[in-house]
């Protein structure tokens, strides 16, 4: 039996929850209000589908968000319409017209908005403490970097979005994740998620959500903790957040869709309300340390099978549950790794910077920092994906495109590209990618005997010139 | 329907394993065949490579062994990572009405019981008698209780668990939640409209 708690024991969760919370269904779960619902073209057509069949309409039009992400090429010329995949051309159509018959805002191809939904609806000052985010796409959590509540739904779940602005759900438990002491140079965001998946297992957040709380995540700027956010899905958890500060709001203040002036003040006085009462009861906490954290990579065909870059592959003789030590060996044979060895030195063919992970202008700098002046190892297919057009905007404001380019990479649009590979960008039969991305399972980034090696930005970019993967502590263009 | 023809109460057929954790959904449903704009397919795609050799040629993979099953018993972990529906609407559509395994991923779950089919949880060892159950006796049948929460086979039976609300909205016929938070609209708007954030 769970306590009740008094009013000054409350975790963001809890806070954002009563807010929130519409009623009690005779189910027994939570009838909860969305305020921000995204929508990209993959999942969506079907939720429109149903609700045409039930003779539906959308509740919320002006809570309603609509990019196209998943299937876009992203070489310039391939963004010409009709698409040369008649599959994703049906499927952009679809939405297109689902979101003009709705009257949903849309940020097409021809954009200057348009990218990855969890890059954009930060950008763009959508996502904003104390909200519940929903999308069809498990990466939703994303979202929880700003204090709000950001979870992943299916397509029937869309539906109910569509139809009456909530969710049916059940609250969690929640686990604070106290990641203490201060990261080194080299070592980022991207390092501390890998380090804590590792740790709880991939299915270690099931049943919970992760509040991220110490010194490491507070000095986080706003894409990092986007970042850690990103992968809380990765660990099995629901969602990921963080309690808003000043960070956060001085990342929100003058973005398109955050009010100003005497109304902004307004808001930040509410945020202030939302964070974790200092005595707030957690259903456990568990600390992971970022002083002397390395780099970390993974190894296997999942994003909980991690060690550090100057650390030994463990040998499947030494886990004990059958279960797991088979799924080892899968992973040991698929990826061609040597257990006992480090995976400094293993050979990449792809080198690939972006998604909603890893593909904000802060990721970018730091892979053009190491880029700079240097080149791509012969025979090296090395891919920069902007998560969103106004990060490729940036960048090229900046010059990083011209950085990238020097160096070998081929400089692209916004998309998911070679994260789901479901459109041009794909992984061939036995190509290891050094990847910025999110999954590494069998598959996910194109050919099923394709290799996914995941990490941060600044470590595929050194892995790009070396042509293998290298410690990139010490690189004389680490900036942090 | 009537909230009578949509109760699962009870699943009755054969049994077909699928061992390993962290069975994702990638595994399940790969991206490529996510371009539809409708889930009629899935069926076709459902374990789509595992299911085929290095030649493409279909291999010993449980699913090319046991069409016609409807329970499918699986380990840790099961349906990680993407939040594609895809992934259930595919066991589904290829005859699948309930899911037993020692543990699921959140979203998967969820979109079950969105589907009104049954995912329920059963310790390790409890997993593993039904798996070899399933592969040693074939064509021998097999009973989720929903109700009672209970695995029945000739046998015996064994107990299993399932989240409360998943099963009073499965054996109640009301899992289809649509119509009943539909109904709720006036309510939402109010609270929407009373929230920080929409006043501007």
């Amino acid at each position: 039996m769970r306590r009740v708690r008094s009013m000054s024991e409350r975790t963001l969760y809890d806070k954002v929850w009563a807010r929130h919370k519409v009623t009690d269904l005779p189910t027994g779960e939570d009838q909860l209000f969305i305020g921000l619902h995204l929508m990209h073209e993959v999942t969506s057509p079907q939720a429109f589908g149903m609700l045409r069949e039930r003779g539906l309409e959308v509740a919320f039009p002006d809570r309603t968000f609509a990019t196209t992400d998943h299937i876009v090429p992203t070489e310039p010329a391939a963004r010409e319409r009709p698409l040369a995949d008649a599959k994703a051309e049906t499927m952009l159509q679809a939405l297109e017209e689902n979101v003009e018959a709705n009257e949903i805002t849309f940020y097409g191809l021809g954009s200057e908005f348009q990218g990855i939904t969890h890059v954009i609806a930060p950008e763009l000052g959508l996502s904003q403490p104390g909200m519940t985010v929903a999308c069809g796409d498990s990466h939703t959590a994303t979202h929880g970097a700003f204090g709000a509540i950001g979870i992943g739904i299916g397509t029937s779940q869309i539906r109910d979005v569509l139809a009456t602005g909530c969710v049916a759900t059940e609250k969690q438990r929640v686990r604070q994740v106290e990641v203490t002491g201060e990261l080194g140079p080299g070592v980022y965001a991207k390092d501390i998620i890998l380090q804590i998946i590792r740790t709880l297992g991939v299915d270690g957040g099931v049943g919970h959500v992760y509040e991220y709380a110490g010194t490491a995540i507070e000095a986080l700027d706003m894409e990092g903790r986007l970042a850690v956010c990103n992968m809380s899905i990765e660990g099995g958890a629901r969602a990921g957040y963080i309690n808003p500060d000043a960070t956060t709001y001085d990342y929100l203040e003058g973005r398109p869709f955050v009010p100003e002036g005497a109304a902004f003040d307004a808001l930040v006085e509410d945020w202030e309300t939302l964070r974790s009462d200092a005595d707030a009861v957690y259903d456990d906490t568990v600390t992971i340390e970022a002083d002397g954290l390395a780099p970390q990579v993974t190894w296997g065909i999942n994003p909980g099978q991690v060690v550090a870059i100057d650390e030994a592959v463990p040998a499947p003789a030494e886990i004990d549950d059958a279960t797991a030590r088979t799924a080892a060996e899968k992973a040991i044979d698929h990826m061609a790794v040597t257990p006992g060895e480090s995976m400094e030195g293993y050979p990449v063919d792809v080198a690939f910077i972006g998604t909603c992970t890893n593909g904000r202008l802060s990721d970018f700098r730091e892979a053009a920092a190491i880029l700079d002046g240097a080149s791509v190892a012969p025979d090296m297919w090395a891919v920069a994906v902007p998560g969103s057009e106004q990060v490729r905007a940036a960048c090229e404001a900046e010059g990083i495109d011209e950085i990238f380019l020097d160096a070998g990479f081929e400089w692209r649009q916004a998309g998911c590209s070679m994260c789901i590979a479901m459109n041009e960008d794909a992984l061939g039969p036995g190509e290891v990618c050094a990847s910025s991305s999110n999954r590494n399972f069998i598959g996910r980034q194109g050919d099923k005997a394709g290799r996914t090696v995941l990490m941060s930005p600044a470590m595929v970019a050194a892995a790009a010139v070396a042509g293998e993967l290298v410690d990139v502590r010490g690189h004389p263009g680490v900036r942090r | 329907m009537t909230v009578e023809e949509l109760a699962v109460r009870r699943v009755t057929g054969t049994g077909v394993a699928i061992r390993g954790n962290d069975v994702d959904t990638d595994q399940i449903l790969p991206a490529r065949f996510l371009k539809e704009v409708s889930f009629d397919k899935m069926g076709e795609y459902v374990f789509y490579d595992a299911r085929r050799d290095a030649t493409g040629a279909l291999n010993d993979h449980p699913f090319n062994r046991r069409q016609g099953a409807s329970i499918v018993i699986v380990n840790k972990n099961f349906g990680s990572g993407s939040s594609r529906e895809h992934a259930p609407q595919g066991l589904m559509r290829w005859g699948i009405e309930a899911v037993i395994g020692e543990s699921f991923a959140e979203i998967f779950s969820d979109n079950c019981t969105a589907l009104g089919m049954p995912a329920v949880t059963a310790d390790q060892a409890t997993v593993e008698q039904l798996q070899s159950f399933a592969e040693e006796q074939p064509e021998a049948g097999m009973e989720l209780d929903v109700e009672r929460a209970r695995v029945v086979t000739p046998e015996g039976e064994v107990a299993v668990q399932i989240d409360p609300a998943a099963q009073e909205a499965l054996t109640e016929g009301i899992w289809d939640t649509t119509a009943i938070m539909h109904a709720n609209l006036p309510e939402t708007e109010q609270l929407a409209a009373g929230l920080p954030y929409t006043d501007r």
